[in-house]
């Protein structure tokens, strides 16, 4: 019994202790446990490893940006007129910098701020972790107070645009915004050339925010390209001086300048008065930002009037030496009256009409063309079309199709009314009549050049020429004329609109011409609205800021005298006065002259022998 | 033979590794390095802006005209004062 009671006992213990069972169990649950742990890791490592990559380095790794630089404008000559230069904007962590208040009398001593000021400043920002403490210094200056190694103070590089040549080419260049983005003129229309492109790199940073280590370049930084003008800074320079000057003479309102290259149609100097300082902009009205010589339009006048001359060439109705009565002087047009200035001219040749600036003649000769005809000619020469040259904002002018002509349209356009023109398109139709009938395409990038399309045969272009050559020499514009060059031109007189009719006594007063005129190099256009004081004539308030200009432009152009004779002659006559009524002025001006003499052979000693003294130690040596 | 090809593979994994860990110290020395001559590059870039912006300041018209004008008592030539050569 007892060894049958006992079994079950042993039974019951070896039922009850099922080592198989729980080795299994065990090896089971950690089995289990380790599984799922590897399926974790799977998914940590394989799975979903982008988001934890991402995770882990967003707590040490930083992309930072790496600042570039604006790409230079410089001249035709490579002289910079914008350049981007950087500054330092010194800021600080207030966090950091409050830690140890005995450093800020140092710091405040370094900025140059009291202390009380900075330390409101920064109390006032005390939660925050950036507080700029200067803003666009010199980086010199930026270093000096980094220099003092107050904790939680740096600083950080920007550009800011600096213009040398100042209000001088300030309506051409534009400026930028503090994003270095350009807003107007030239800045804005190659905005996309002269940007750079910030690059950035990955760095390790400390929980301070200071870089540990330069990981990776992620791109590289891409400064902006530069970009060459066609405008020549000096001829720039004159023509802002001048216009100027007269601006003044003449107390008026706003002015306007541009000189073309006749060949290629490069813009080498483009003036707008009022002006303003684009180094500091401030509260400049958008009256004064505007860029008079592509944006406003006016009627050209008498400027017209070679163009009206070339379509009547053109179409063969006349030549140059055709006789046109413009007797009595007056002529009725419908309601209004129109009349030469300042007299009846009688029979006038073709040139003449020119020379005298004869409205009647004008109104004569465009009589002669079919509407459509004249139409096509005046738009040929680009008026009522956008000039091309890329400047933001350019005009197109006012030039209505025959169908919508009144019936007096045609008159009034041939002696220049009835039709609005910028003084960038005046100029280009020079450029055309100067350089053999080729409408160039203004353009300011120096070494551009489009197609110039046929638009007057080169024949009949030096004629037109030609007969502007007497504007200068016997007609209304003697003060264009520059010593040495024969000069073609036409002045122009034109009343100005204002609020649908013409306003009483405001005149625009225009000039074009071509210098020199036996082959044409440059076209210039002056325009001066709101002439006050000293007459309004083209040939008064103008012709003198082209005399004036060309003459400096011809010499800094080495352009070669066409015109020696003349120079000559003025010459002689000056000489003879001087020899006979005054030897006493002229003896006395010698020896000035001569001491000028010996100033001038100092400095440069290339050529010269060299001076005693410097002989004497090369022959001790 | 098994041996052997272990023991290759295993001396080829470690090299391997010694190899990617000079690689990518290498990296961060010239990159350390690529980042300094591209900071000097761009001080001096800089500086030659500075220098540029300068001399254009320097060398403006209108300050050139004033000094001429009035420091240096210089004046455009008069129309007597120039003698036409003829060649």
């Amino acid at each position: 019994m007892n060894s049958r009671s006992t079994p079950p006992l042993k039974n019951r213990n070896r039922a009850r202790f099922n080592l198989r069972g729980r080795l299994a169990l065990v090896i089971g649950a950690l089995g289990l446990c380790s599984v799922s742990l590897i399926g974790r890791a799977a998914y940590v490592q394989l799975i979903n490893h982008d988001f934890y990559q991402r995770q882990g380095d967003s707590r040490f790794l930083r992309e930072i940006p790496i600042p570039t630089s604006r790409g230079m404008i410089t001249d035709r000559n490579g002289e910079p007129v914008a350049v981007s230069s950087p500054v330092e904007s010194v800021w600080a962590n207030p966090r950091e910098l409050l830690k140890a208040p005995d450093r800020l009398p140092e710091l405040a001593q370094a900025l140059g701020v009291p202390l009380d000021h900075l330390t409101n400043r920064l109390s006032q920002r005390a939660d925050k972790e950036f507080v700029y403490l200067k803003r666009r210094i010199n980086p010199d200056e930026a270093h000096r107070i980094l220099a003092h190694k107050v904790p939680g103070v740096f600083s950080q590089r920007e550009f800011r645009r600096f213009y040398p040549q100042g209000e001088a080419m300030a309506h051409v260049l534009g400026f930028t915004n503090i994003d270095d983005r350009g807003q107007e003129g030239l800045e804005l229309a190659f905005d996309e050339w002269l940007r750079g492109k910030a690059g950035a790199k990955k760095v390790i940073r400390d929980n301070r925010g200071r870089i540990v280590e330069n990981v990776d370049l992620v791109r590289s930084a891409q400064p902006g390209k530069d970009l060459t003008l066609s405008i020549d800074r000096r001829i720039q320079f004159l023509a802002f001086r001048e216009l100027r000057n007269a601006l003044i003479e003449h107390q008026a309102s706003s002015g306007s300048m541009v000189i073309l290259d006749v060949a290629t149609g490069e813009v080498l100097a483009m003036v707008s008065l009022p002006t303003y300082n684009p180094n500091a902009i401030g509260q400049v009205g958008a009256e004064t930002r505007r860029n008079r010589a592509v944006t406003d339009v006016v009627e050209p006048g008498s400027t017209m009037k070679p163009i009206t001359v070339s379509a009547a060439l053109k179409a063969g109705a006349v030549t140059p030496s055709t006789l046109i009565n413009t007797s009595p002087g007056y002529m009725s047009l419908g309601r209004y009256t129109i009349r030469d200035v300042p007299r009846n001219n009688g029979v006038l040749t073709v040139t003449g009409i020119i020379t005298k600036s004869s409205n009647i003649g004008s109104v004569k000769l465009a009589e002669k063309l079919p509407n459509d005809y004249f139409y096509s000619v005046v738009r040929s020469f680009g008026y009522g079309s956008a000039p091309g040259s890329g400047f933001p904002g350019e005009a197109v002018g006012i030039l209505a199709p025959p169908a919508r002509w009144n019936g007096l349209q045609k008159a009034t356009m041939s002696y220049g009314y009835g039709l609005s023109v910028t003084p960038l398109q005046i100029a280009r139709a020079y450029a055309a009549l100067g350089n053999g009938g080729r409408l160039v395409t203004p353009t300011f990038v120096k070494g551009e050049h489009h197609d110039a399309p046929q638009v007057l045969d080169p024949a009949i272009a030096r004629e037109v020429v030609g007969m502007m050559e007497t504007v200068v020499t016997q007609g209304g514009a003697k003060r264009a004329a520059v010593l040495g060059y024969r000069v073609a031109g036409k002045t122009g007189t034109a009343r100005m609109a204002s609020g649908g009719g013409y306003a009483r006594g405001r005149y625009a007063s225009l000039f074009a011409g071509l210098v020199p005129a036996s082959n044409p190099r440059f076209a210039a256009v002056v325009v001066i609205s709101d002439s006050q004081e000293g007459g309004y004539y083209g040939g008064l308030v103008a012709a003198p800021v082209f005399h004036n200009v060309m003459d400096g432009a011809l010499r800094l152009m080495d352009v070669p005298p066409d015109d020696i004779e003349t120079w000559l002659a003025v010459q002689a006559k000056a000489d003879a006065k001087l020899a006979g009524n005054k030897p006493a002025a002229a003896a006395a001006a010698m020896p000035a002259s001569l001491d000028d003499a010996a100033d001038i052979t100092d400095s440069p000693t290339f050529d010269a022998p060299p001076p005693v003294a410097v002989q004497g130690t090369g022959g001790v040596r | 033979m098994m041996r052997f090809l272990i023991a290759v593979l295993l001396l080829a994994n470690v090299a391997s590794a010694i190899g990617v860990i000079y690689a990518r110290h290498r990296h961060r020395q010239l990159f350390v390095e690529l980042s300094r001559l591209e900071r000097s590059r761009d001080e001096l870039n800089i500086e030659f802006g500075r220098l540029q912006l300068e001399q254009a300041t320097v060398a403006e018209s209108n300050r050139i005209d004033q000094i001429a004008r009035v420091r240096l008592g210089m004046k455009f030539p008069e129309t007597n004062d120039v003698v036409v050569v003829r060649p």
